[in-house]
């Protein structure tokens, strides 16, 4: 890989850590409502198995998908102004942070219903697979999700259907409070898989973006070839609560703290510099590059238009046939 | 008397029967050492241990369903379904078989259970945490559906709801948890079907349920500064409802207004139209029934969207006055 695409990856990790940053204080200044996912921890996953897609390829995710979008090439202006439910975001200030999405850039949304878009993802791969496109959908969710029947009945279809689907399980090792081993009969999500008789694999290397590349290069060459879906797990941890206000009750601090000593963007800055991919001063040019585009963001959505009230009814339904 | 909020009145009804009755047990999502969405169930895990204090996995459809099956077999399970829009995983259990099982069976078994649910909107959290799906589950004999709208309700309601020997779904409001009222210490029960006249007055009734009744309330006060004297009546239960005390104050006042937060199309006021409709009070009736509900929209993320997708205060006093002046 180049030193150009390279620096492209690390900008967009620290873009989304910069905007989930000020994300959080917009949100304790009371100027986003509702729920806030933050991904903070996890920019590797997203960050590396999104570089590895073609463009016809299909992301979907869950409510955490912040980092998918701006992955997905979603602007931070658009991401920031959906946060802010402005008329310039991704989604027109309807949906807010946990349904970002963006069609054009084939980035599917943004779910707030735990499961619920599997089976979604497995219709865009029927989609796609009946009309003989050569695309992939990855379809993101966490180990939590793998616990509804969504997860099962979506698993299923698209063995028997050789659909080419990536369903990724995000494994940060607790739903919402729940840790894996009171919510999971079994301690590995990708064993789930087996019983689907689906190709798997499971990386501990979600923390660094390299890993999670490889990992996610060999399962879509896999499926690209016309072998059917794969499940891939990917080991990861998010470092902040499950939404905003989360007293984290469930968690020792120790446990977030040791985690954080492998921040992803750290990992990445360490890897690029001692394979003399980039020199610090280049990173430190894209942190700065990155803090500015965040800045530039908050002040485009703040100074964007509410949703005019006369646009109340519009997008129910399609009106032209 | 002493004030406690609508979510510690529920808190305190669920703590008191779980005391007094072994078979009672709390069954949902995250409901222990977290506390559940809205922390209703925060420290009852520390009291009852998770032996009756159920944390599941993401599962909705499976824990009303071994909610359902538990119940079958004589306990009381306390269901709780974290959003009212995630009912509708857990509808096939509830409406399929909770709701029939015991008809199935030729009376031979029952289903004393509890799905407790936090519906509506007004906290920003859009289109799949904010909706109030009530009437889907009027709909079907065999469930019980009640709306408390005061913490006084919450815990005589929740008690009531807990000792009945039918499934009931108890749908809560998220932006009701938080407010205060009296509430006496001791166990007391209303029994469901029994609607309650939250205010009295002679020139409109209106009938309105869950965060409504309060929004009724408030356009009540400012009506009576017009000199527009308002009463308003709380269902309390939607299943059974208490048609008699409905048609008496439309009988008083010859007019009304039905307010709730759902989808108007198919929602609740639909069915008390049809009631007063076909009712004695037709005749009494001096202006058409009119109904005020939520748009026929998703709810909407932006704040300014989602206000105007349901009924508020001020649009409740334009629409009574309306009808109190035969403006509609
Ligand atoms: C059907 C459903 N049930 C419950 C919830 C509430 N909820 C939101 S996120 C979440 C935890 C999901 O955990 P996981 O799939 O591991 O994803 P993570 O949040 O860790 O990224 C829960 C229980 C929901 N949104 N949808
Ligand atoms: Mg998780």
């Amino acid at each position: 890989m180049k030193k150009a695409e390279h620096l492209e990856l690390y900008r967009q990790m620290v873009v989304i850590r910069r905007l989930e940053e000020s994300a959080a204080h917009l949100y304790q200044e009371g100027k986003i409502g509702g729920f806030l996912h933050l991904y903070i921890g996890q920019e590797a996953v997203s960050t590396g198995l999104i570089s590895m897609r073609q463009p016809q390829d299909r992301v979907i995710t869950a409510y955490r998908d912040h980092g998918v979008a701006i992955n997905c090439g979603i602007s931070a202006n658009a991401v920031m102004a959906e946060l802010l439910g402005k008329e310039t975001g991704t989604s027109k200030g309807r949906g807010g942070s946990m349904h970002m999405a963006d069609t054009e850039k084939n980035f599917w949304g943004g779910h707030a219903i735990v499961g619920a878009h599997l089976p979604i993802a497995a219709g865009l791969a029927l989609g796609d697979q009946y009309e003989e496109n050569d695309a992939v959908t990855i379809c993101m969710f966490g180990d939590g999700a793998t616990n509804i029947g969504f997860f099962h009945e979506a698993l299923n279809l698209s063995a028997v259907w050789d659909l080419p689907v990536l369903w990724v399980c995000e494994n940060n090792q607790y739903g919402m409070g729940t840790e894996i081993k009171r919510a999971s009969a079994v301690e590995e999500m990708r064993q789930k898989a087996e019983g689907y008789g689906m190709p798997n694999l499971r990386t501990e290397g979600g923390m660094d973006i390299m890993q999670v590349r490889e990992a996610a290069g060999d399962a879509i060459e896999h499926i690209r070839s016309g072998k059917g879906p794969f499940f891939l797990e990917i080991v990861t941890y998010r470092f902040v609560g499950h939404s905003m206000g989360d007293p984290e009750r469930y968690r020792e601090k120790e446990e977030v703290t040791k985690w954080r000593e492998d921040d992803p963007i750290g990992i990445y800055n360490k890897y690029l510099v001692d394979e003399k991919v980039a020199k610090a001063a280049d990173l430190d040019k894209v942190e700065a590059e990155a803090e500015a585009e965040v800045e530039a963001a908050v002040k485009f959505a703040e100074e964007s238009p509410e949703p005019a009230l006369d646009t109340l009814f519009d997008h129910v339904y399609v009106e032209e046939n | 008397m002493r004030e406690i909020t609508y979510l510690e009145a529920i808190r305190e009804a669920m703590t008191q029967e779980m005391e007094r009755d072994e078979s009672v047990f709390l069954i949902g999502e995250d409901i222990g050492t977290y506390g559940g969405a809205f922390q209703v169930t925060h420290g009852m895990y520390e009291q009852f241990g998770p032996e009756r204090i159920l944390d599941t996995p993401i599962t909705e459809l499976g824990l009303t369903g071994a909610a359902t099956g538990a119940a079958l077999i004589g306990m009381r399970p306390i269901a709780e379904i974290m959003f009212m829009d995630f009912t509708t995983l857990a509808s096939e259990q509830l409406v399929n078989q909770a709701a029939k099982l015991r008809f199935m069976f030729g009376g031979k078994a029952s289903v004393p259970m509890v799905l407790r649910t936090p519906a509506g909107s007004g906290t920003g959290a859009a289109e799949h945490h904010s909706q109030s799906l009530e009437n889907w589950f009027v709909h079907v004999p065999g469930l019980k559906v009640v709306m408390p709208t005061t913490p006084y309700d919450a815990k005589g309601l929740l008690l009531a709801s807990i000792r009945d020997n039918n499934p009931v779904v108890f749908v809560e409001h998220k932006l009701l948890y938080k407010t205060k009222g009296e509430v006496p210490e001791e166990d007391y029960t209303i029994p469901l079907g029994q609607a309650d006249v939250k205010r009295s007055g002679t020139d409109l009734t209106i009938v309105a349920t869950s965060i409504m009744v309060s929004r009724s309330l408030e356009a009540a006060e400012e009506l009576a500064k017009e000199g527009i004297n308002v009463e308003v009546v709380d269902p309390r239960s939607l299943r059974p409802l208490d048609t008699g005390t409905i048609v008496e104050s439309v009988k008083k006042t010859g007019k009304v207004l039905i307010v709730h937060e759902a989808v108007k199309t198919g929602g609740f006021g639909g069915e008390l139209a049809g009631v007063i409709a076909e009712s004695e009070a037709f005749g009494y009736l001096e202006a058409p029934i009119v109904r005020l509900a939520g748009r026929e929209i998703p709810i909407p993320y932006n704040r300014t969207l989602e206000q105007n997708a349901v009924p508020q205060v001020a649009n409740i006093v334009e629409k009574a006055r309306d009808i109190v002046q035969l403006k509609v």
